[in-house]
């Protein structure tokens, strides 16, 4: 319980992360790919903030930016990412891994390809505890502590097993324990509920819930489903493009969403379509290319109000309420309307 | 439903000439492949013109002293029998080559027919044929060539046969793996419900694409089978005497090679530069068409 | 498990049948008295007589081929009429200095190669991976009895620094007889090796079990010995009993060379003296320490596994 004292107060500090005008791109044969533009998210101290969008939108990039397990080609043009006030970004590779697994862990998409197919789920499970002291049959107690926190039913034989033993909501559930056994203080999670069916989803939404109260964790969620977002989260950021055009507190966003493509995902989404019907919305068009730069709004090819302004000047954030703020020229017009 | 023609596997619509300029473009930056194709073409062009490079008779005894150092009138000096070591080594390079080409063309022409019937035929037949490529591979290719040329004598013909024989199972069994994935695919399934017959099916849809994987597994395996003729004629297995041949030449050198350094030279070397010269050339084309390729086996 | 094993022994089994067959009809198919091929031209009509008695040549040829199996079955490959000896005495005799050079070669060869596999593909692109990537293509290119007679031209016949023949006596003398032979032989197999185990370390790398082992900041090295290794080294064990037959094939030349005894001098002296019988206990008892081999890495190789470990 080291780390408790560190844990900030809550309304008086800084965000636990703050990522400010983060801009990256891949370095591909073709060119550059700017992954993402200016992005600037902030995730507060045991809140969960959720960030959605299409696939390519580039929200599991952000993810893995913040965590540093980047590709090679990957090149961070602009921006920082202060983690506790200090910029990762910045710091030494090695003070920067010692983070890891440490106040930072991550759930990946895939629970069937997460775990090392060779090694028991002990041997894993007590690896990963490196930056913690005690023995190795205390790191054993706490990991069995964890996986009975996470529901593996009895976990004392189960343990020893190796993941191909596992099912796909175990395996994911294990890997949760995983990521809370070393206490950190943010999790990031890339799509932990993508590859489960929507049972298990429900159940790996509730759990994470569940255990971010009891540890009082923040949690970066990364995700393409609305529901589980509106689920889990305190507050969202919409991604279109490896852009932000739209972010602020879930109930915020759903009831009231400003900017086009935030509305159009809404409308999309099948768990909120109230009338009963044989084809299931979409929206027209595809993502746009992501090579070279670009000038204006990212969306405006696909959005059925974009007027000249669009293609001319890039939306700057606007404020809508307390606090929400979108990218859209759109609001700009009500603005001046309304005065 | 997609049409037929989406999903064939390869299109070949693209020009000859672009697919050899894309080609060349990449080779070009393979330097390693660059030094090889130099050094294989160098060889070739030895080979073809041997009889206007070579200064005396080859085969001819006693044009010379005998173990004569090199000098300008014997560039490589002499062997132990006064022949001219330079013109042996390059009249040498023809009978490598000559090997490889037709000891792999037709280890290459029964391999083919061999996995198509095996890809393509019945379970069972699929299953012998398995069988019996297994066992071949379980000789100890050198040992099961010595057994061969014990019983048919050391000739170059043998040599062939041993290299033709050891050589073929791997080939049938990548033609039967991409067969078999050929086979059971969607648009196999199309061209038959149209009514095409087996030997159309085979000759038009799966040998073309079996074909050019197979070309670059054999040309990989030139290095080997120079290896392997070198090495037999090293052990006095392959070649007859007198011809010239660098395996031989190598044996020469190693008979007095407390003499006569210069013989052992002039028989290893080129074995390294042709092996070398084959493998940097093979990994090349290797690593532009199919870097999967040898996970088949 | 169990059914596992005995799969793989009824396939080996089936294999050296076969290939016992094939070389019987090879003996068969060439045209003439077999007892003329089998002894050659230096025979004697009473060897000829003896010969023609033990095989039964004048039985049909399945009661041959049977015959000759149960010989077999009783470790009975025949007799030597030169040297009026067993065969199988005289193969098993030369045995262990072709597995002594051969087991002694792989070894060092692993040693080397794992760990330069390892550091080439952690470090990709780096110096060391730059040349081993060159120095290793050439090196199994390169054939071994070229690299065993420039290797005994330079260390033993110029420089003088090692023994150039034979096995010498004892274990002090033999393992610096063994030195050359070895280094001949494994030269090659390090190239291969690490070659194998970059590629393979390559693609383990970049599985997702890696990220996550990162993700808790477990160091490189560790990720790469404990993490990564014991799934990228099983290509590697299967390729190693494949080896054999090459270290088998290398095993004749370098034999040769340094004038070692071993079952390579032992079928090239044969071969020279048209003495069939002893070449074919040669390849016959090859060929089944192949097929042992080629099992045996299979069933490591699915024991190192958990996921098929069970599954057997």
């Amino acid at each position: 319980m080291r780390h408790d004292d560190s844990i900030p107060p809550l309304s008086f500090s800084r965000p636990l992360l703050e990522v400010r005008d983060l801009s990256l791109d891949f370095g591909t044969p073709r060119g550059r790919i700017q992954a993402l533009r200016k992005v600037s998210i902030d995730v507060p101290a045991a809140q969960v903030v959720g960030i959605v969008g299409e696939s390519g939108s580039g929200k599991s990039t952000l993810a893995y930016t913040v965590m540093g397990l980047l590709s090679e080609n990957a090149d961070v043009t602009a921006g920082s990412i202060l983690f506790e006030g200090k910029d990762l970004l910045k710091m030494p590779a090695q003070a920067r891994r010692n983070l890891l697994g440490d106040r930072l862990s991550m759930i990946f998409q895939d629970p069937m390809t997460a775990l090392n197919p060779v090694r028991t789920i002990e041997s894993q499970m007590i690896d990963i505890q490196h930056h913690e002291q005690g023995s190795r049959s205390e790191k054993r107690a706490r990991a069995l502590d964890m996986l009975h926190r996470v529901g593996i039913p009895d976990p004392q034989s189960r343990i020893g097993a190796y993941p191909h033993h596992f099912s796909g909501g175990m395996r994911q559930r294990v890997c949760i324990a995983m990521a809370l056994l070393v206490k950190p203080a943010l999790l990031v999670a890339d799509e932990p509920t993508t590859a489960l069916d929507a049972t298990l989803e429900v159940q790996i939404i509730h759990l994470l819930k569940d255990l971010q109260k009891e540890i009082g964790c923040s949690i970066l969620f990364v995700s393409h489903h609305l529901g589980a977002v509106a689920e889990l989260c305190d507050r969202v950021a919409v991604m279109y493009a490896g852009e932000v055009v739209e972010q602020g507190a879930v109930r915020d966003i759903f009831h009231n969403p400003a900017h086009p493509y935030t509305r159009a995902l809404l409308e999309c989404d099948p768990g909120r379509i109230k009338k009963s019907t044989r084809t299931l919305p979409t929206i027209p068009g595809e993502v746009p290319g992501l090579l070279g730069t670009k000038v204006g709004c990212i969306f405006r090819t696909r959005c059925r109000q974009a007027f000249d302004r669009c293609g001319q000047e890039n939306p700057v954030e606007y404020r809508i309420g307390v606090d929400q703020v979108a990218r859209c020229h759109l609001l700009d017009k009500e603005l001046l309307v309304s005065v | 439903m997609m049409s037929v023609e989406a999903i064939r596997p390869e299109a070949n619509d693209a020009t000859a000439v672009g697919a050899f300029r894309t080609f060349w473009g990449q080779f070009r930056k393979n330097r390693l492949g660059m030094l090889g194709a130099v050094l294989v073409v160098l060889i070739a062009a030895i080979a073809i013109f041997a009889p206007l490079i070579v200064t005396h008779d080859p085969i001819r005894i006693m044009v010379g002293p005998r173990l004569a150092a090199p000098s300008l009138d014997f560039l490589l000096g002499t062997d132990q029998l006064g022949r001219d070591t330079f013109s042996r080594t390059i009249l040498g390079s023809r009978i490598p080559l000559f090997v490889a080409f037709a000891s792999l063309g037709s280890s290459l022409a029964v391999g083919l027919v061999l996995g198509l019937i095996a890809g393509f035929g019945p379970r069972w037949l699929d299953n012998l044929l398995l069988l019996f490529f297994d066992t071949i591979r379980s000789f100890p290719s050198i040992i099961f060539a010595l057994a061969l040329i014990a019983l048919l004598g050391p000739s170059l013909a043998s040599v062939i046969l041993v290299i033709a024989i050891t050589s073929m199972p791997i080939y049938a069994r990548v033609v039967r793996t991409q067969t078999e994935g050929l086979r059971n695919s969607e648009y196999i399934a199309a061209e038959r419900s149209m009514g095409a017959g087996t030997t159309r099916i085979l000759a038009v849809h799966i040998l073309p694409n079996v074909l050019g994987p197979l070309v670059i597994l054999v040309s990989m395996d030139v290095p080997a089978v120079i290896a392997v003729e070198a090495g037999l004629s090293f052990l006095g297995m392959g070649v007859r005497p007198p011809t010239p041949d660098w395996g031989a030449i190598l044996n020469d050198g190693y008979s007095y090679i407390d003499q006569t350094p210069w013989l052992v030279f002039a028989g290893g070397v080129p074995i390294v530069l042709a092996t070398l010269g084959f493998t940097f050339l093979g990994e090349a084309l290797r690593e532009i068409f199919d870097p999967k390729l040898r996970k088949d086996l | 498990m169990w059914l596992y094993f005995a799969k793989r022994t009824i396939l080996a089994v089936a294999i050296i049948a076969v290939a016992v067959t094939l070389l019987f009809l090879m003996i068969m198919a060439v045209p003439g008295d077999p007892a003329v091929v089998m002894l050659g031209p230096r025979a004697t009509p009473e060897m000829k007589a003896l010969l023609h008695q033990q095989m039964g040549l004048d039985k049909p040829l399945v009661v041959q081929i049977v015959t000759f199996f149960g010989g077999l079955l009783h470790g009975n490959l025949g007799f030597d009429v030169f040297s009026q000896r067993p065969v199988a005495d005289i193969v098993f005799e030369q045995l262990p200095f072709t597995l002594e050079l051969i087991l002694i070669s792989i070894l060092w060869a692993v040693v080397i190669a794992v760990p330069l596999g390892c550091y080439s593909a952690v470090r990709r692109n780096s110096l060391v991976d730059q040349v081993a990537g060159v120095v290793t293509v050439a090196t199994i290119a390169i054939p071994s009895f070229v690299m065993a007679v420039y290797a005994l031209l330079i260390f033993a016949v110029t420089l003088r620094w090692l023994p150039a023949i034979g096995a010498g006596n004892g274990l002090w003398d033999g393992l610096i007889h063994l030195i050359l032979p070895a280094f001949a032989i494994g030269i090659g197999w390090v190239g291969y090796i690490s070659r194998l185990v970059r590629a393979s370390m390559l693609e383990v790398l970049g599985e997702n079990h890696i990220r996550m082992a990162s993700s808790f900041g477990i160091s490189e090295w560790r990720i790469v010995a404990r993490y990564a290794l014991p799934l990228a080294i099983l290509p590697t064990v299967t390729i190693l009993g494949v080896g054999i037959a090459w270290l088998l094939s290398s095993a004749v030349f370098i034999e040769v060379v340094f004038a070692r005894p071993g079952i390579g001098a032992l079928i090239v002296n044969a071969v020279n003296t048209r003495n069939y019988p002893i070449v074919m206990g040669v390849v016959l008892v090859t060929t089944f320490l192949i097929v042992a081999a080629t099992t045996l890495s299979d069933v490591v190789n699915a024991l190192l596994d958990p996921r098929t470990r069970e599954k057997l």
